[in-house]
Parts: C-alpha cells; structure tokens; sequence
C-alpha cells in the first residue's frame, strides 16, 4: 500500500522537533480557546492566518489541525462544568455532563469526554487517511461542471441544513457571494462593485472577512453585552473513570463515532446534528434509562465521540475536494490558498508531503491532546475567570494586526471595521456565520468552474449537465429541496395542531 | 439602623459576616448583605452561587436578624457597596480583609480600601 508508506513519510517530517512544537502550540492554543465560549477555533485559526506569511505550510497546518481538534476538546470541558457550551458541536455534552458534574461526577464526565474523543479522533483520523485519497482519485477525473455541480450542493446543503432558518442562512450566503464577487473579473477584466475605488480591484481579501466577521463580530457583540451574571461552576480534581464507567462507555463511544465520521464527511454534516442523534440513540438502547435527565455517563461519551469523529470526517470532503463544510475548515481552506496551494482533488499528488504530513499530526494531536487534557482539565477550567474586556481586548488587537499585515494599507483596517460591524449586525439578526464564510471561500471557485463549463460549450445552458456526475448531483439538490419543502409543509399542521 | 455588608465567597467574607451579625445583635440593626460582581467574566468565584449563598441565607435566618440579600452588577464592586449603602442610608459599612501584595494592590486595586476612602459612615474592616 502506497498511502502507508506516505504516511510513515509524514509521521517522520510531524514528529521533528519544530513541527512538533508547532503541534503542541496548535493543541494548548485550540483547548484555550474551546473553553471559552464565543471563541472558538474557527477565529482563531483566522486570527493565526498571518503567521502563514513567514511559516512553512506543513508547519502552520499542524498548528491549525491541533486548534481544530483541541477546540472539540475544550468545549466539552466548558459543557460539563459549567452547563455553557463551549462550542457549538458539545451543545448535547452539556445535557448529561453538567447533570453528571453537580452530581459529584464531573471527574468521570471529563474522563469519559476526553477519552471518547481520542478513541473517535483516532478511528476517525484512520478512517480519514483511508477514504480521502481513494476519492480524490475518483475526484480528478470530475470535469469542470460535475466540480461545479458539487460545490452548488455544499453551498446549499451546508446554508439549508444547518441553523433554523433558511431565509436567514440564504441571505448570509448570498451576502458571502457578493464579497467575493468584488474586485476585476478574471475573464473580461471589467471592475466589478468596486464603486468606483482602485483599492478594490484586487478583490477584498479573505482574512480580512474572516477576521472581521469571526473576531470583531464577535468582540463587537460581547461588548454589547459586556456584564452577565457569572454562572456557577463545578469545581473538579482530575478526571479518573472506575470499571464500573469504561464498560459503560465504550459502547457509546464507537456508536458515536459510527455516527459522526459519515455526518462529518457528506457536505452540510456538521457536528450538531451527529451529537443529537448519538445523544437519541443512547437514550433508548441506555440500560440506566433512569439516569438520563440525571446524568447518564452514555449521554456524555456518545455525543462525545460523534463530535470528535464528524471533526475527522469534515476533512474528508475539505481535502479531497477541496470542499469545507465547517467555519474552521473553511478558513483551513483559505490558508491554503494564501500559499498558493490549489485546494482540489489534486491535492494529494501535487502536495502529497503536506497532505500526509498534516494526517500523522492529527494523530499526534490527538494523542497530546489526551495526555494534556486529563491531568490539566482544572487548569483550564480557571481560563473561565478571565475578564473578558482583557479577552477581547487581545483578540481586537491581533485582529487588527492581523488585517493590516495583508498589505500594510489603512484601507483593510477600515475594511476590518465595515465587515466587523456587517458581523455584529448578522448576530444581532441572528444570521449564521458560517455561510457567509463559505459563500466567501467557494464563490470565486464556483464562479470560475461556471464560466469553464459554459465557456467548453461556448455558452450554451446544457454544458453545465454535460457530465454525468453533474446530472446526478443537481437531481440530488432538487430532491433534497424538495424533500425540505415537504417535510416543513407536513410539520407545520402538526405544530399547530400541539398548539391549539 | 442600618448595616451593609461587603460580602464575597471565602474567608474574608464569611469573617465581616459574622462581625456584622454581631454588631446587628449588640444594635438591633437590620443587615443588608451585598455581594456584587462585575459580571465581565463566565466565572466569578467570589461571587455566591448555589450551595454556598443557600448556607449564608439560612445562616442569617437562623440568625433572628433582620436581613435582605442584593446581588448587584456593575463595573466596581467598591461603588456597589458604597451605592448600596448610600440608598438604605446605612450607619456602618462591614467589609473583609484579605492579604493582597502591594503589586497585586497597584493592579488589580482593593475593594476594601475603596470602600474605607470613600464611605460616608463609619467602616468596620474584619480580617480572617
């Protein structure tokens, strides 16, 4: 097997000093910032996205994985003693977690959390390292419309799955395709809404969206709301299982992981979705079906590892087409291009070394991730006491920074600050991020696959369904809308029925 | 009469407590326990919560003493006090002491010695 011995070749370029370094930083910095609530790793890989500027791609990409996989293990820390979610993936941790913590188990929570996250990222990872590059072999021999017919069904699947509202997650993608739209036309090198300004011909650069609507959103939002009653935490040793919890968890933790790796893996998984179905299938098969209200250590090892397992299965689709699903992913994606990689199915034989060498430190992220998170769960529990005025305080500072390293122009500054305010008025409307950064991202993509498609059959509509993968994908969306509208219209009557 | 209290989870709090209680007792005043929080962080451990503001409640119930808990939010916990004690026009203000080094005084201040500058009423200051 060829792939093994690509990736005994990564493990040796992960396992140097420097990139391990680099793989310790990424995991501490992604815990950090997986216990805070609001901060998550999606900002933070975009507040790290100058570094790329003068650190090796292989290097930067460790870092950016171990924030990837150690904000999964921060937010479930934050869920279980404290009943906040640190992340949005460890919502359903936090149902039987912080139960299991104010009963006197938060040690064993922690343990089950952490563990069950190693055991799914682990399998995930290996399942990772076996499924992306059997598809991105299939993926090179897509032409330019199937390509295009593909990122349709991710832009719309990820905008009308996730989140409540669609009309909400429709106008945040439309706006993410309207900023990338912005700049000189590639093909007929006409201006496109640059209003009239010379600075924005080049098209605005994606860090700073991504830092504008992650970090100065946010900054912005929490200033709005600066003071909250604090909440109670459950103070906690270091977590330890007995017998008695390992026979009940590692059963939930493969069912979670069998849930979370395909989610993650299909466009529009996501991690929200995987957790709940876990949490749902634990409930009914749980021998304890008395605990679970009370705190069921199942109702905290399954969703666990789903979480895990779909963070692994985001990268299927991420590196063998190119495709993210997810904000870290997406702005992982970014990173790629500012150096210059073309982010497709042509990835793993044109960065073959990155590509492996990025897979082995996620093994090795998620072991230190293990090995720190069990004795140093306490540690991180202090982070919550930090104030979030000297918080956000950092986090504006190396956003501005960050935006005005890009080009050293004042201009992106004042860009930072027009998209920072467009981020604080989305959370107020409570208009999903994520589409937005992905409309971002895929829009030139798609956009140039388009215009190849049609330009191959000099302009006519029916080169876009010329493929026959093209055909399947775009009877797959209309199916999938369809499906949408008629399972809301079935639902509506029913609600109102429970109403009335 | 009237006493505030400088409340905050620990040592330091439970001790001005406890002398208010006293001083409540020897006075018949009615106590007005405040423990504020600026709220700008997930966790506050000095701010009571659960078990512990339970105990302080039924501690002062069992005190026979004429009592009201506030929890207050606002940028300085010293001008909640002051704030507190200026509105029920309280005769003494109670506060705990707790060792701060001198850098720790230049950083992050003290509540107590706000409180002492600034009180318009006598202040009894309790340590541990």
């Amino acid at each position: 097997m060829g792939n093994i011995g690509h990736l005994a070749d990564g493990f040796a370029s992960a396992l140097t000093p420097m990139n391990l370094m680099f793989a310790c930083l990424g995991v501490l910095l992604g815990t950090a910032v997986g216990v805070l609530p609001g901060i998550g790793p999606a900002m933070t890989v975009a507040l790290l996205l100058p570094v790329t500027y003068n650190v090796d791609a292989a290097s930067a990409f460790i870092m950016f994985a171990g924030i990837y996989y150690g904000g999964m293990y921060g937010g479930s820390t934050t869920s279980i003693l404290l009943n906040t979610p640190g992340e949005s993936s460890s919502v359903v941790t936090a149902i039987e977690g912080n139960k299991m913590a104010k009963a006197g188990r938060a040690a064993q929570a922690l343990a089950t959390a952490a563990i069950g996250s190693f055991i799914a990222g682990a399998i995930g990872t290996a399942l990772l390292a076996l499924f992306a590059p059997t598809i991105a072999t299939q993926a090179v021999k897509l032409g330019d419309p199937s390509y295009l017919a593909i990122m349709v069904l991710a832009l719309v699947a990820v905008t009308a799955v996730l989140g409540s509202s669609k009309l909400r997650g429709f106008i945040s993608l439309f706006l993410g395709l309207a900023i990338g739209l912005v700049g000189i036309d590639s093909v007929t090198g006409q201006s496109r809404l640059t209003f009239g300004i010379p600075l924005l011909s080049d098209g605005i650069d994606i860090v700073v969206v991504a830092v504008a609507i992650f970090a100065i959103g946010e900054a912005l939002w929490v200033a709005a709301h600066l003071r909250r009653r604090p909440q109670e935490i459950v103070p906690v040793g270091r977590p330890w299982m007995g017998r008695e919890d390992w026979r009940r968890s590692w059963k939930p933790w493969l069912r979670g992981t069998a849930y979370g790796f395909p989610f993650g893996a299909v466009p529009a998984g996501g991690a929200e979705l995987p957790t709940f179905l876990s949490y749902v299938t634990e409930r009914r098969l749980t021998k304890h079906p008395e605990e679970f209200g009370k705190g069921a250590i199942e109702g905290v090892a399954g969703p666990e590892a789903a979480n895990n397992a779909s963070a692994a299965g985001t990268l299927v689709p991420m590196l063998s087409l190119g495709l993210p699903t997810n904000a870290t992913a997406a702005v992982m994606l970014a990173a790629m291009v500012g150096y210059g990689i073309d982010p497709g199915p042509t990835l793993f034989t044109s960065q073959s070394d990155l590509i492996w060498t990025l897979i082995a430190s996620l093994f090795i992220g998620n072991l230190l991730l293990l090995v720190l998170n069990l004795p140093l769960a306490p540690v991180w529990a202090r982070l919550l006491r930090t104030p979030r005025p000297y918080l956000y305080a950092g986090i504006l500072f190396f956003a501005s920074l960050g935006a005005l390293a890009v080009n050293l122009q004042w201009f992106d500054l004042a860009l930072l600050l027009v998209f920072g305010l467009l981020g604080l008025m989305m959370r107020r409307f409570g208009l999903p991020v994520l589409p937005l950064i992905i409309g971002v991202i895929l829009g030139p993509r798609v956009e140039s696959a388009m215009r190849k498609s049609l330009q191959l059959s000099s302009g006519d509509w029916s080169g876009l369904v010329s493929e026959p993968v093209a055909k399947i994908v775009y009877a797959l969306i209309v199916l999938g809308a369809v499906g949408l509208l008629v399972v809301g219209r079935l639902r509506r009557p029913t609600t109102q029925e429970v109403t009335s | 009469m009237t006493i505030v209290v400088g409340y905050v989870t620990g040592a330091p709090g439970e001790a001005a407590v406890e002398q208010a209680l006293v001083e409540a007792r020897r006075t018949g005043a009615r106590l007005v326990v405040v423990n504020g929080t600026r709220g700008d962080a997930y966790v506050d451990t000095r701010f009571s919560q659960g078990a512990d503001v339970d105990r302080l409640r039924s501690h002062l119930e069992a005190s026979g003493v004429q009592h009201e808990v506030r929890q207050p939010l606002g940028p300085d916990v010293a001008d909640l006090i002051l704030d507190a004690a200026e509105e029920v026009g309280a005769d003494l203000i109670v506060v705990g002491l707790r060792r701060r080094t001198p850098v720790g005084k230049l950083i992050l201040g003290s509540t107590a010695q706000r409180v002492l500058l600034d009180a318009a009423c006598p202040v009894l200051a309790v340590k541990p």
